[in-house]
């Protein structure tokens, strides 16, 4: 079984690179270069640490951003589902900052906060914390009221009920908000250096767009394609291996 | 004449455990439970049934202190109820097991929750799941359980925190018939080894006269005890004799006669 899956993984794989090796070759557009071409320039890129230096730059924002977002996001989500209070009074602006149209508003952030990593920061936490609120606030207000009842009805402390009954139980859906969150950071670290300063992959692309190196410039997008879908593998094992039983849903369902 | 008499008063002076006094409960206009009063003998199972909707199972939330009555109060071992406690121990009709526990963590919740230490619980734990009959399963999660052995883990978790009252709300509702009835005879074995008072709710006639020793007819909107009925007869012999017992079908027949006329 697990077998089969590994063949269906690479089989895919294959359809996708072939797919795009073919419409490189027609080609479907001149800045559109083959697959290959690409990889050839993701190791010459990988050979002279251009690629790393890039990465190191691209990773600040990104990493504080998503780090933000996690904390405050969990947090925030967890107060919001806990209290209809506090879900009146900040739900919305977390619904708001999912719809706004992020790419507008940069020139915003830009006049407020420079063009430094403060704003880039913002831009990844714009990104991914929306999701990740209101995931787990509707994780939380989900909790299947008998588990919260067993809960009390053995003496549980409210805080024992948040800890060991209401986040265990919220644990897939906050984890499948997160990963949502984590790819729109992905995006949101990218779009920044697009839109603020040309810093690090941003720059990379930028760059190899203006002198028309597009093989570059693909294997530039491909690099952090690949590495969100790692990260979100790495994610996806924390989740199952802190929380083992929730992978088959809930017993009473 | 006397003799009846002598009769009654003897079953007053019955040690009682849990005793509901006038309890009402309102939920906005609807009137769920009226003045009701009821009381519960130590060391003896009593049944409440009624048809759905006759206010059974808020009734065994008031006693868990799971619930507030709007008026009246309920006292276990002479003390009046104010929330859940220790000499309390609910079974869920849904079981209620964390899916992400293993069912050595989950019978020793209750124990986790009362802040017993680690091996301690565990040896607990251990030592219940093997009364219950799930030796060999502790490392296994709920969802690789069927219902019936779930709910043993239920049972388990209840009888672990050792409390002197254990409360069981349609505990064999969604499990099969015939793990049913192997679940009624053993909960027959339990109430007379364990020294516990039992409440048991349940909407099925035959299980409620099969497994009690006292059983209350609550009728619906607003609910109130109709009837309290005691199975004399019957009760000291061997589990496959009671269901041709002729007091038991007398029983079964009588309660089905009073509450057809409730049954939409």
């Amino acid at each position: 079984m697990r077998h089969r899956s590994l063949i269906l993984k690479f089989l895919s794989a294959v359809i996708v690179f072939g797919t795009w090796e073919i419409a490189g070759r027609i080609p479907v557009s001149y800045a559109f270069p083959t697959f290959f071409e690409s990889m050839l320039a993701l190791v010459n890129l990988t050979l002279d640490g251009t690629i790393f230096t890039a990465y190191a730059e691209t990773l600040k924002p990104l990493v504080v951003g998503v780090c933000i977002s996690t904390v405050l996001g969990i947090g925030f989500g967890l107060w919001i589902g806990l209290s209809e209070k506090f879900d009146w009074l900040f739900s919305p602006i977390f619904i708001v900052m999912q719809a706004a149209p992020l790419a507008a508003l940069i020139p915003l952030l830009v006049m407020a906060y420079g063009i430094g990593l403060t704003s880039k920061v913002f831009v990844v936490c714009i990104m991914a914390m929306p999701v990740i609120v209101l995931n787990t606030s509707s994780a939380v207000r989900n909790t299947p009221s008998s588990l919260k009842e067993m809960g009390r009805s053995f003496l549980a402390s409210d805080t024992e009920i948040i800890l060991k009954i209401i986040i265990p139980a919220a644990s897939p859906i906050i984890f499948s908000g997160l990963r949502l969150g984590v790819s729109a950071g992905f995006i949101g670290a990218i779009l920044s250096e697009l839109k603020i300063t040309p810093t690090g992959v941003g720059d990379i692309i930028t760059y190899s767009r203006s002198i028309a190196d597009y093989p570059s410039m693909y294997a530039a997008i491909f690099s952090i394609i690949v590495l969100a879908v790692l990260f979100l593998n790495l994610l996806e094992k924390v989740e199952t291996h802190l929380f083992r039983g929730n992978v088959r849903g809930y017993v009473s369902d | 004449m006397d003799m009846s008499q002598i009769k009654d008063t003897a079953k007053q002076d019955v040690d009682v455990a849990v005793s509901v006094r006038g309890v009402s409960k309102n939920y906005g206009d609807v009137e769920a439970l009226k003045d009701l009063s009821l009381d519960f003998p130590r060391g003896e199972l009593t049944s409440l049934l009624g048809p759905s909707g006759c206010g059974k199972t808020t009734l065994l939330k008031i006693i868990a202190g799971l619930l507030e009555p709007t008026s009246g109060q309920v006292e276990v071992n002479g003390k009046t109820v104010t929330g859940p406690g220790p000499n309390r121990a609910f079974v869920f009709q849904d079981f209620a097991l964390l899916p992400w526990a293993t069912v050595l963590r989950n019978v020793a919740f209750g124990l986790e929750l009362r802040g017993v230490a680690k091996s301690e619980r565990e040896s607990i734990a251990e030592k219940y799941i093997k009364d219950v009959g799930l030796a060999g399963f502790e490392n296994s999660y709920p969802h690789e359980l069927s219902g019936g052995m779930r709910q043993r883990v239920g049972l388990a978790r209840a009888l672990s925190v050792d409390a002197k009252v254990l409360l069981l709300d349609e505990p064999f509702s969604a499990v099969d018939e015939q793990t049913r009835r192997k679940f009624q005879e053993d909960l027959l074995a339990l109430v007379k080894n364990e020294n516990k008072t039992f409440i048991f709710v349940t909407h099925s006639i035959e299980e409620a006269v099969y497994v009690s020793d006292q059983i209350a007819i609550l009728l619906p909107r607003p609910s109130r005890v109709s009837e309290i009925i005691r199975p004399s007869g019957f009760r000291d012999k061997p589990v496959d004799q009671i269901r041709r017992d002729r007091e038991y079908l007398d029983i079964v027949d009588k309660i089905w006669a009073s509450l057809r006329n409730y049954v939409e």
